[in-house]
């Protein structure tokens, strides 16, 4: 059981090192396209967490929805805007604007780590079971009927709309 | 593990993301930065969700939330992109800068 413990921290910190590069590359760096693959490897790096904390069917949506879909939905409007391929140097805002942001998000961590390090001490995860996927639909059409079908609304509007918007005529 | 191993990691991808959406002018790697706020919430619903079924085996709702958010944020993405190529198709650039018609 400790040795399980074990190699589940060591996981999770050289999973979570990985998405922090990641991030840090997604926002700083000079190649649309390399954002755009520094980011899945963010979208995979959770995809591990999730599989870390039990949750087998969210990884593996994730894993469908955000490296299969959302990411070719992206290279796709990087080749409909015909980006540079190369390094573009116009793609951030002015200095000033990127001091003011990055204290913003300093600032913030600050916050969220102090309130977060002050309120969840030491809270340990206890005996993590496998959320099985049985377990998952029967929530989501018993308990969350009416938002599952919300859901299913919203997401036919936002088709629509998207073909409304971007077709040419 | 600690809870707060998560919710420190997504705390960080969060704030990544905010610095991304405040810095960056091209309208794709803003687009981009908002996909990395939404996985550091559900980061956030899932761990909170394990926590939670550890002492009530029968409660899912951290991952059901998370899966909404995954389908709310597909259906953004589609929407995002979609007024993205229209900016492009108007003005034939994505710099937001760009798009002040609205100042005085």
């Amino acid at each position: 059981m400790l040795a399980l413990l074990v190699a589940q921290n060591i996981a999770f910190y050289i999973i979570a090192a990985l998405m922090v590069v990641g991030a840090l590359r997604v926002v700083t760096c000079k190649n649309l396209m390399h954002a755009a693959l520094w980011l899945v490897l963010v979208l995979a790096g959770a995809a591990a967490q999730y599989i870390l904390l039990a949750s087998e069917f969210v990884a593996i949506t994730q894993v469908l929805v955000y490296l299969g879909a959302i990411i070719v939905l992206f290279l796709f409007g990087i080749m409909l805007t015909r980006a540079k391929t190369g390094t573009d140097d116009d793609l951030d805002n002015k200095n000033s604007a990127k001091f003011i942001g990055g204290g913003i998000a300093v600032l913030l961590l600050g916050l969220m780590g102090y309130s977060l390090i002050d309120g969840f001490k030491d809270t340990e995860f206890g005996n993590l079971m496998v959320q099985r996927t049985a377990q998952v639909s029967d929530s989501i059409f018993s308990t969350y009927l009416l938002p599952f079908e919300v859901l299913s609304i919203l997401l036919l509007a936002a088709l629509i709309g998207a073909i409304v918007l971007a077709r040419r005529d | 593990m600690f809870l707060n191993q998560f919710l420190l990691l997504a705390a960080i991808l969060f704030c990544i993301g905010v610095y991304g959406v405040l810095a960056r002018k091209n309208a794709v790697l803003v687009l981009m930065s908002i996909e990395l706020i939404l996985n550091a919430v559900n980061i956030n619903l899932v761990a909170f969700g394990a926590y939670w079924n550890a002492t009530d085996n029968t409660n899912v709702s951290g991952q059901v939330f998370a899966l909404f958010v995954i389908a709310v944020a597909a259906a953004e993405v589609g929407v995002g992109l979609a007024l993205v190529l229209l900016i492009y198709r108007n003005r034939q650039s994505i710099d937001i800068d760009d798009v002040d018609m609205l100042k005085g």
